[in-house]
């Protein structure tokens, strides 16, 4: 190329500012976002990966169970077998700090077992505490992290929660090998002991003698274990979290890519208009010897340097927000996939190369099918001409093409998901942007005709201005309608979702009150005694108590919730969906379960309770929004049967008539201690969930807002670039006895009518996207259904905004180019 | 692991504790072979086995295997099978002179079914793989290390020597500071020993000790001298002395088996080390005296090392710092036996 050159095409950049400068911004923001979503989880995996590596030390596999944990007495029998070299029993307790609601990783040990396994994990008895300080059944060792984290220091009293009792526990020291992550150290013994889970172990980590394999190892354990409970390779544990965060973040970048698409759009408005205004000039090129090969490149070279340089912004701007994110919401964004972890950012040569590619590759698109116009238009019909008209390509009516997107989109939601990825879902949204670029003209044209009754001069101007030029509508309202359409799609499934979650919590949480002992495998705990107590308060009809354990259905699946709850043979208290079968042994199954693992109403499932393999049927299924691997409803009196766990972790307090929540709760209080017990009112716990809900999505409006003003800087930049070539024209309008306020509103209804056309499009486009989200990408990532819900009034009025915004725009753009004198104007064709 | 540190560790680590040990009085005597088992409601209790091994080439090398018991009057109202209410601590070694330095390992857990514990009525000590066995009369001691392995059985060919006044062994004047303890010494030893991987049939002579008390150290002892010979002519020695921090004797007393003649109690006036040699441990900068002279009941023996280095650095794990090896007797310039010395005490006062 020669570089002579650089100045006439890349130097045009420099000469409509505001168009590249808006093409930069929509390309940086997407990039960013993209970025962002993607350095964030990688920190967060990477610091939950090195956590699960020094935690599980040294050892070749680790049996695990559900997280109530499993008997202790497989710890005799799987360290004498002669295939293990060395095993270390671990019991794990999430215990909540006495009187908050921090938690705190608790990890039982062996100390005269961790050596071989898990020296990590090794306590250091501080100055002046004896050699025994780490058996003993008061003392607790803290890592760095949580020293810090808690403020305290050795000598310090750290006071815990068990049962619903306080539990003062000395801290004798530190944990030196757990540095960068929050967790604390005591003797196996005094844990199960002081937490309530005696003959309880939660994993054995053991190491293989020397020249055995994983799979060989797997083979000769896997027998001896009770039933819920598994021997696998440690990797498996980072697996699962990547992938169960995988859907999450997969789901936000394709908003990015969303947005960095919308970027390409603009790019390719602003390419093509330019082009237009620059076809003599290319003549003149092209006359003088400029390959038509060479001019092609060297557009494309302006494309990819406005990618390239938004591609660079964003990078540097997803940093800024990863970093802000990370302070602020932590590595998960706030959905609670990584707690208890600190992430730090790194720098990611390869993600950055990546992106950068990303941007660079968006402007070239954008600038593609401008380029090849201005490349393939003959020089001499372009100097002689000199009009814009026939240079706007892609004008071109392709209702086939349309079609066969719309068809396709349809044929690719079938897909079933792609390792936990909707890839179906997401190239359905694509399809189905394109099946609305292509029909774009069409719908054009439909509109100017829905206004054909209306005999004003301007709007006559206007409409057949649109229907000679209607790639001048592809190239102002493709970006129009591709925001409009994210926007809409975004807009129908948030309501569709937060409409059924509202729903679902109130379905869920039919009790006025609830008291909460805590989580499954925490210190936290209702034994019947206490059970009794809160069931005899005063003002208390019927009490609910709920139990919840994990189990694990599958090795290579996460562990599956069960929660075991007071239930009616129909099952009438939770949200079913799908038919219900009568069984005298049932289960309600999530909609995960089902999902995940192929069971329905009617299948018989095995599920390991304290050990043994029982058979049930599943009655239903239920919807859930809370757990994304699965959760399972089992009658309360059942699983103590089976089980002979009579413990508790929540209660659901129905009241007497009369009894307002706050008072039974003072009473509660009152019996408990005000530290042990969280209470909540039904009606606090819904408004607490919606608020999160919409926390969580607020970053989906503002994305939608962006990208709505990003599609009416389009309709601006369009119109102003237009309108500078169309000078002339405005001139002639004049000259014949137009008002300048005519001229005003034939631009304004161009504009509108343009934007109408995008935003009908959008209108239709993104109620089918939505419609893809909820039933496809939703479905396949996290597993769970919604009742569609269109909120109609809200996208009324945003259509309306939209177009009047676009009229707008058009009317300020072309303003410049009204105001020459008309004569001048007239004059420059002569 | 020596003795020494283990009755330090629990006697500065252990002040009051709601656990009540039984005392060692002078009254009770030990009774064998119902007291050959554990006693698991004293505070620690021991079996020490040493011994020379002879292998088919003629190379001599000393060895050594402990189990301690140690009951730490922790966890005791929560039984379960982690409970750390009885401890199971060995260790063994292998002095080899062609390594230069010692061979040893350790084991330590909780007494928990088939993993670790001390029974009682019999001698029979384990942990993991690691045991010391008496089964029809013999002992059968098993232990794998990373650098060594041996599977020895060791039979009695004498009674068993009570140390003390029928057993009771005063530690210092007071006679609170006491033990149970007897010895069995000329035990024949033949079995299999794997060094550098490679293995050895061996024979030999050894020696086994069983003590248990629950207060033991008197206050101002530095460190001990312990020693426990098998003399060619069937004649045993136990003797050893309780040093303060000036290297003086707190305390010292034996025991002397003479072939013919009935086991004699040393009093602490019969019994003393003179040192003759000392050899400095390049790692720990502590000196040991590697060649000694003992003068017990009469005798006047001298003690010199199978090789100087059979120091014990245990710092990085149970924290002591020690001399355990094997030791030729010379008398009149002759040797007439072989047995084990273990001196502790030397690189600092032990301090938790």
């Amino acid at each position: 190329m020669n570089r002579a050159l650089a100045p006439a095409f890349l130097g045009s950049l420099g000469s409509r500012r505001l168009t590249t400068l808006l093409s930069m911004l929509a390309i940086a923001l997407g990039i960013a976002l993209g970025v962002a979503v993607q350095v964030i989880h990688d920190a967060a995996l990477d610091e939950f990966d090195h956590g699960m590596r020094t935690l599980s030390g040294e050892a070749d596999l680790q049996i695990v169970g559900p997280r109530g944990g499993f008997a202790d007495a497989l710890f005799e029998i799987v360290v004498l077998r002669p295939e293990v070299a060395a095993a270390s029993p671990l019991l794990e307790t999430e215990a909540r700090l006495f009187g908050e609601a921090r938690m705190l990783r608790v990890i039982g040990v062996d100390i005269f077992r961790l050596a071989e396994v898990q020296p990590v994990l090794f306590p250091q008895p501080a100055a002046g505490e004896d050699r025994f300080a780490a058996l003993r059944d008061d003392a607790i060792f803290l890592s760095p992290g949580a020293m810090q984290a808690l403020g305290l220091k050795a000598g310090d009293t750290l006071r815990l929660q068990s049962g619903l009792e306080p539990l003062p526990l000395r801290v004798a020291g530190g944990v030196p090998g757990m540095a960068g992550q929050q967790v604390a150290v005591m003797d196996i013994a005094a844990a199960q002991h002081r937490f309530g889970r005696a003959g309880m172990i939660s994993r054995i980590d053991l190491r293989l003698r020397e020249g055995l394999d994983l799979t060989a190892g797997r083979e000769a354990l896997g027998p001896l274990l009770p039933a819920g409970v598994q021997v696998l390779a440690p990797e498996r544990a980072r697996q699962q979290a990547a992938g169960l965060s995988r859907a999450y973040r997969v789901n936000l970048t394709m908003l990015a890519v969303i947005a960095l698409v919308t970027g390409g759009f603009l790019v390719f408005s602003t390419q093509a208009l330019s082009v237009v205004r620059r076809r003599t000039e290319f003549a003149f090129l092209r006359a003088i010897g400029l390959a038509r090969q060479e001019l092609m490149r060297w557009l494309l070279a302006e494309g990819a340097l406005v990618g390239a340089i938004g591609a660079a912004a964003g990078v540097a701007l997803g940093y800024g927000l990863a970093a802000a994110a990370l302070t602020l919401l932590g590595g998960d964004l706030g959905a609670g996939y990584f707690a208890g972890i600190t992430p730090r950012l790194a720098f990611e040569p390869i993600v950055v190369a990546v992106f950068l590619a990303l941007g660079t590759v968006a402007g070239v698109v954008g600038a593609w099918l401008p380029a090849r116009e201005a490349a393939t238009v003959s020089p001499a019909m372009a100097l002689k001409s000199g009009g814009d008209a026939a240079a706007l390509g892609g004008g071109r009516r392709h209702p086939g093409w349309a079609l066969g997107a719309a068809l396709l989109a349809g044929a690719a939601c079938l897909v079933p998901p792609w390792a936990g990825i909707p890839v179906g879902g997401y190239v359905a949204v694509a399809l189905l942007l394109a099946a609305g670029v292509f029909a774009l003209p069409m719908l054009a044209a439909r509109l100017s005709r829905v206004l054909a009754p209306l005999r004003m001069v301007p709007v006559t101007l206007a409409r057949s201005r649109l229907a000679a030029v209607p790639g001048h509508v592809v190239v102002a309202g493709a970006g129009v309608l591709a925001s409009a359409a994210l926007a809409v799609a975004m807009a129908i499934m948030v309501a569709s979702f937060r409409h059924s979650v509202d729903d679902w919590l109130a379905q869920i949480l039919p009790a006025e009150l609830y008291a909460r002992g805590a989580r499954a495998g925490s210190s936290g705990y209702f034994d019947p005694a206490a059970q009794a107590l809160i069931a005899g308060t005063p003002g208390v009809a019927k009490v609910d108590f709920i139990r919840h354990d994990t189990v694990l259905l599958a090795p290579d699946r996460p562990a599956v919730v069960l929660i075991a709850r007071p239930l009616t043979a129909d099952g009438r208290e939770l949200p079913l969906v799908g038919e219900r079968v009568a069984t005298d042994r049932p289960v309600w199954i999530s909609e995960a379960v089902a999902d995940l693992y192929g069971y329905g109403a009617g299948d018989t499932i095995g599920l390991p309770l304290a050990g043994e393999l029982r058979e049930f049927t599943v009655a239903g299924v239920w919807r859930d929004y809370a757990r994304q691997s699965g959760a399972i409803m089992i009658p309360l009196e059942r699983y103590r049967t089976l089980s002979g766990d009579r413990l508790a972790n929540d209660a659901a307090l129905h009241l007497l008539p009369g009894e307002t929540p706050a008072a039974v709760a003072a009473r509660l209080r009152e019996r408990f201690g005000g530290e042990a017990l969280e209470l909540a009112q039904a009606g606090e716990i819904r408004a607490i969930s919606l608020r999160i809900f919409d926390r969580t999505f607020a970053v989906t409006y503002l994305l939608e807002a962006v990208a709505v003003v990003i599609g009416l800087f389009g309709v601006a930049a369009s119109f102003a670039a237009l309108a500078a070539a169309r000078r002339r024209e405005f001139g002639m309008l004049r000259h014949i006895g137009l008002t300048r306020r005519q001229v005003g509103l034939m631009l304004a209804t161009e504009g509108a009518l343009t934007a109408a056309a995008g935003a009908l499009g959008g209108l239709v486009v993104g109620g089918a996207i939505s419609l893809v989200l909820v039933e496809v990408v939703n479905r396949q990532s996290f597993h769970w259904s919604m009742d569609f819900r269109v909120p109609f009034g809200t996208l009324a009025a945003f259509c309306v905004t939209l177009v009047l915004l676009a009229a707008l725009a058009a009317v300020l753009a072309g303003r410049q180019a009204m105001r020459q004198e008309a004569v001048m104007a007239v004059k420059e064709d002569w | 692991m020596g003795r020494m540190w283990c009755w330090l560790l629990l006697v500065v680590t252990l002040p009051a504790l709601a656990v009540d040990y039984p005392p060692v009085r002078p009254g009770r005597s030990v009774s064998l072979p119902a007291d050959t088992g554990a006693h698991p409601g004293y505070r620690t209790e021991w079996w020490y086995v040493t011994g020379w091994l002879d292998d088919e080439a003629g190379v001599q090398r000393g060895f050594q295997i402990t189990f301690f018991r140690v009951r730490t009057g922790i966890g005791e109202q929560a039984p379960g099978r982690f409970s750390p209410a009885q401890l199971i601590l060995a260790h063994a070694a292998v002095a080899d002179a062609a390594q230069g330095r010692l061979l040893h390992a350790e084991r330590s857990a909780r007494a928990s079914g088939l993993l670790a514990g001390a029974a009682t009525g019999r001698t029979h000590a384990w942990v993991g793989d690691w045991r010391l066995e008496e089964r029809d009369g013999v002992f059968i001691a098993e232990v794998s290390a990373r650098e060594f392995s041996y599977s020895l059985a060791l039979e009695p060919s004498q009674p068993p020597m009570l140390n003390g006044r029928a057993g009771f062994s005063q530690k210092a004047p007071d006679p609170r500071h006491a033990s149970y303890y007897y010895s069995r010494p000329q035990l024949a030893v033949s079995g299999e020993v794997t060094v550098d991987g490679k293995r050895h049939v061996v024979t030999g002579r050894a020696w086994l000790d069983q003590e248990w008390s629950s207060e033991l150290m008197p206050e101002g002892a530095r460190g001990w001298d312990w020693v426990g010979l098998n003399l060619d002519d069937g004649g045993a020695l136990m003797a050893f002395r309780m040093r303060d921090g000036e290297g003086r004797a707190l305390w010292s007393a034996g025991t002397l088996r003479t072939p013919g003649e009935p086991d004699r109690p040393l009093a602490p006036s019969e019994v003393s080390f003179e040192v003759l040699e000392r050899w400095r441990s390049p790692r720990t900068g502590a000196e040991y005296p590697v060649h000694l002279r003992v003068r017990a009941g009469g005798r006047v023996l001298e003690l010199t090392a199978l090789m100087p280095d059979q120091e014990l650095d245990s710092r990085r794990s149970t924290g002591a710092v020690y001399w355990e090896g094997a030791v030729r007797v010379i008398e009149a310039g002759r040797e007439i036996g072989r047995g084990y010395l273990e001196m502790t005490g030397y690189l600092e006062t032990i301090r938790m």
